[in-house]
């Protein structure tokens, strides 16, 4: 039982960390501002996700457990609005560099 | 090589580039946002060496709240017009500062690599001590029992710095309010995130202030928490920034340093030294000084990134 | 090589570098990160100190780090101070470089705060 939840966590934290990477290289690829915006704010989140699922065994107590899932909450929140924010500015700003 | 050595040397490479992408980038705002990431990676390295407490204030302070302050300043000096072009620095001053930068990088790796093997320590004093403190944490028992003088200074330079801060102002805006620090009509989104992350973050703050007795944390970085969220208020434009001669504000300034000298020359009575605590009654005054701490550190941080004031008082 | 000599070696390195962009870049603003640089390269050094210093139970020797606490604190209010010197002198004298000479006296404005 140990083995299988281990090569789960195994497994999500990969998968999470490839998403990490697909952001960052969107980051460096993508054409402008907008696009950039895009995947890091879709990857990340989706990649911080996978990593706290993998870390979901691993925690000791329940409150662990609810510690981890609201850390990815509030992440979640403040990236979206922190992206809400950068695209108006953008916009408003007018070009892309 | 083990897997944690690989992962020392990519952290360490990666925090050598970023620091010198930070003294290297071509815009201010650039060289502003690798300094934030440089500290985020900081706070990693000092997880690394067994300082969670340094590392949560390092990501804190050191990484966010002066991410704040210089990016308000950058965004102030640039709405106020291109910076002058300055002449390029001459080669022979690139040349000179990097030989004095290598000798003097030079010099303090050689002093590490040659410390002495087992270092001096204090740790087995503070092991000692600890039970009559009534704490769990070494690093808190050490800045609110042991140096508690020194942490009641460092209070006083907030202060002092909190007054030179405000004394940059010119005479005819004195008493009135700094600047707002958010632009007029905040979004929805920004509004949204003040609604539903600043009770979280109080929350956060208050928590890291209360467990720093026994675990990680303290009044430190649970201040800083609660001083961001006081300032994404601000920034949303919810409340302004209130101004130097608002009673509350210089109450809460002076709370901590105040009741922290209050305790130590108490402790000429009750313990019969200067800043003493007497037994079994000690954690209760460490947690009451660091109440107060927590409130000061609140209320100066945000002070010191909104500024001097900047309009005259309402009369 | 532990991780504590390997964050001293980066401290110092830290700190030559802060100490190149320190002196060599004009603006006053840079010279602020700079010196940050160059004060969290120090506390780097504090925590190899720390961390060689362990004994009696714990991990590291807490007093380097509690120093280390209260640096990062005063680091940041110094950084504020020198902000807002910079941002008063860019208000009076409309420049944002340190420069030898005194600011020239600007005719068509009344400088009330002097």
């Amino acid at each position: 039982m140990s083995v299988a939840l281990d090569l789960f966590s195994i497994v999500a934290i990969v998968a999470g960390a490839f998403f990490f990477f697909a952001g960052s290289v969107g980051l460096l690829r993508f054409p402008d501002s907008l696009t950039r915006l895009h995947a890091l704010s879709k990857a990340d989140n989706l990649g911080l996700g996978l990593i706290v699922l993998g870390l979901l065994p691993r925690v000791e107590s329940l409150l662990g457990a609810l510690k981890l899932l609201a850390i990815w909450a509030l992440v979640l929140l403040s990236g979206a609005a922190s992206a809400q924010l950068i695209g108006r500015a953008l916009r408003r700003r007018g070009g892309d560099e | 090589m083990s897997v944690l050595q690989a992962l020392d040397i990519g952290l360490a490479l990666l925090v050598l580039a970023v620091a010198v992408w930070t003294i290297a980038a071509a815009e201010i705002f650039g060289a502003v946002v690798a300094y934030v990431a440089y500290g985020l990676l900081l706070s990693i390295v000092w997880v690394r060496l067994f300082a969670p407490d340094v590392a949560l204030t390092e990501a804190a302070i050191g990484s966010g709240v002066t991410g704040i302050l210089l990016v308000t300043s950058g965004a102030r000096l640039n709405s106020a017009g291109k910076a002058s072009a300055a002449a390029p620095p001459r080669l022979s001053l690139r040349l000179s500062a990097a030989a004095l930068a290598i000798v003097a990088a030079a010099a303090l790796a050689g002093v590490i690599l040659t410390l002495p093997d087992p270092g001096p320590t204090l740790a087995p004093e503070a092991r000692r001590e600890l039970a009559a403190t009534g704490l769990g944490n070494p690093v808190t028992a050490v800045l609110i029992a042991y140096r508690s003088f020194d942490t009641m200074l460092e209070k006083i330079v907030l202060l002092l710095a909190v007054v030179g801060v405000w004394s940059v102002a010119p005479d005819r805006f004195w008493g009135g309010a700094p600047a707002p620090l958010g632009r007029a009509n905040p979004q929805g989104a920004l509004v949204l995130l003040e609604q539903t992350l600043v009770p979280l973050g109080i929350l956060v703050g208050v928590h890291t202030f209360w467990v720093g007795a026994d675990e990680p944390g303290g009044a430190f970085q649970g201040g800083a928490i609660l001083a961001a969220m006081w300032m994404i208020v601000m920034i949303a434009r919810v409340s302004e920034p209130p101004s130097v001669n608002s009673r509350w504000l210089r109450l809460a300034l002076i709370a901590g340093p105040g009741v922290f000298l209050v305790a130590g020359v108490a402790g000429l009575g009750m313990a019969g030294n200067f800043f003493a605590y007497p037994d079994g009654f000690a954690k209760p005054i460490i947690l009451f000084i660091e109440a107060f701490m927590l409130l000061t550190i609140a209320a100066t941080l945000p002070v010191l990134v909104a500024g001097p004031p900047r309009r005259s008082p309402k009369p | 090589m532990s991780a504590a000599t390997l964050a001293g070696l980066v401290g110092s390195a830290l700190v030559g570098l802060g100490l190149y962009g320190l002196i060599v870049d004009p603006q006053p603003l840079r010279k602020i990160l700079a010196f940050n640089l160059i004060g969290s390269g120090v506390f780097l050094v504090f925590g190899i100190v720390a961390r060689r210093g362990a004994a009696a139970g714990f991990p590291f020797d807490p007093v380097p780090q509690a120093m280390v606490i209260t640096g990062i604190v005063v680091a940041f209010a110094a950084s504020a101070l020198a902000v807002a010197l910079i941002l008063r002198l860019h208000e009076e004298t409309g420049q944002v470089l340190l420069d030898a000479e005194p600011p020239a006296e600007r005719p068509n404005e009344q400088e009330a705060g002097k």
